[in-house]
């Protein structure tokens, strides 16, 4: 079963406070499908450095939302991106709808 | 302790705000999404730290390291691991947090902080010791100049219109008030521990109850000076 994405490490920093909890989902709800409309308008224009810049940003996101595999495979992907590589882009692209997923159900 | 914090990602700076806030000493007082706003924001006014991300669109954190003038403490905050040596060429970088950033890694943030704020205050005080030992005074005696060093001097007493100036080898009676020589006087050395005494504080031998013993003087302590006088001694 793939990795899903959960609030662990939300939960850690907030320490209970649900105010904090509402803020920083609602900030990640904004700030995500901008992020991934960017990078796919990159990708399709070809322009990989940019690409890798936004993968960089998202990957942070990954981290938040407990997606440890796909931090890693974002890790790798920023590299190969820089060097015009994008072969991991599928798997990525499964990422970003899991990540999509999950945060229109908590909204 | 003073910081802002730099990021552009909304996110990244909500969790560092949120680590900060369960820190008593620490005070957010302001954030920016970019490091062109936050340098505009440090020309008029200063902060004793700042969370700096290093990738940001145009100007990146490292291009913002460069510009600002007299940084002080600064925390990086990134998800690129390669940057942390590279990171340590800065005197002021103190720390390197990897985001997502942990609780327990912020904390181990905040003892390295501390810690660094204290060697700072150390090593400016050795500086300010230094420079004293190294300055004088000049006192005006039937219109000569007198120079004195001022580690030189043990103590300064007030008498009526006179101060009474005595170092280790002589006394000069001086025209001149104990607010005046104060001003003239560095802080790192001398302290005023009574109304009409001014003590060169390196020179104490001994302090017992109400008094200190500097040379074979007998000084006395007013109640409202002896909680700085104590304050400034390495007390074990």
């Amino acid at each position: 079963m793939a990795e899903q994405p959960n609030l662990d490490y939300i939960k850690e920093i907030s320490g209970g406070n649900e105010d904090f909890e509402k803020k920083f989902l609602t900030i990640i709800q904004t700030e995500f499908p901008k992020e991934k409309n960017d990078y796919l308008e990159n990708l399709e224009s070809d322009n990989l450095e940019e690409s890798a810049k936004i993968v960089h940003k998202i990957k942070h996101k990954l981290g938040i939302l407990g997606l440890t595999g796909g931090y890693k495979l974002a890790v790798k992907y920023e590299e190969d991106l820089k060097y015009g590589d994008t072969k991991l882009k599928e798997e990525f692209k499964q990422i970003l709808q899991s990540v999509e997923e999950f945060i229109l159900k908590i909204a | 302790m003073k910081c802002i914090i730099v990021d552009d990602e909304a996110s990244a700076r909500a969790i560092v705000l949120e680590l900060c806030k369960a820190i008593p000493e620490m005070e957010v007082i302001a954030e920016f999404p970019n490091a062109l706003e936050a340098l505009k924001f440090l020309k008029h006014n200063s902060v004793d730290l700042i969370f700096l991300d290093i990738h940001m669109p145009k100007l990146t954190g490292v291009d913002f390291i460069e510009m600002v003038n007299n940084p002080p403490k600064i925390v990086l905050t990134t998800s690129d691991k390669d940057f942390a040596i590279e990171a340590y060429g800065y005197e002021f970088i103190v720390d390197y947090l990897v985001k997502p950033i942990t609780h327990e890694r912020f904390q181990k943030c905040i003892v390295k902080l501390n810690n660094a704020f204290k060697s700072a205050s150390i090593e400016s005080t050795e500086t300010q010791m230094m420079q004293a030992e190294d300055e004088d005074l000049y006192i005006n005696i039937d219109r000569r100049l007198i120079k004195l060093k001022f580690r030189d001097i043990l103590l300064i007493e007030a008498q009526g219109d006179y101060i009474e100036i005595k170092t280790q080898q002589k006394q000069y009676r001086v025209h001149s008030t104990l607010k005046k020589i104060k001003e003239k006087l560095p802080q790192s050395r001398f302290l005023q521990i009574h109304r009409s005494f001014i003590i060169n504080f390196t020179q104490i031998i001994d302090i017992q109850d109400n008094s200190v013993l500097i040379e074979r003087s007998v000084i006395p302590i007013s109640r409202s000076n002896r909680p700085e006088l104590m304050q400034r001694l390495n007390l074990l």
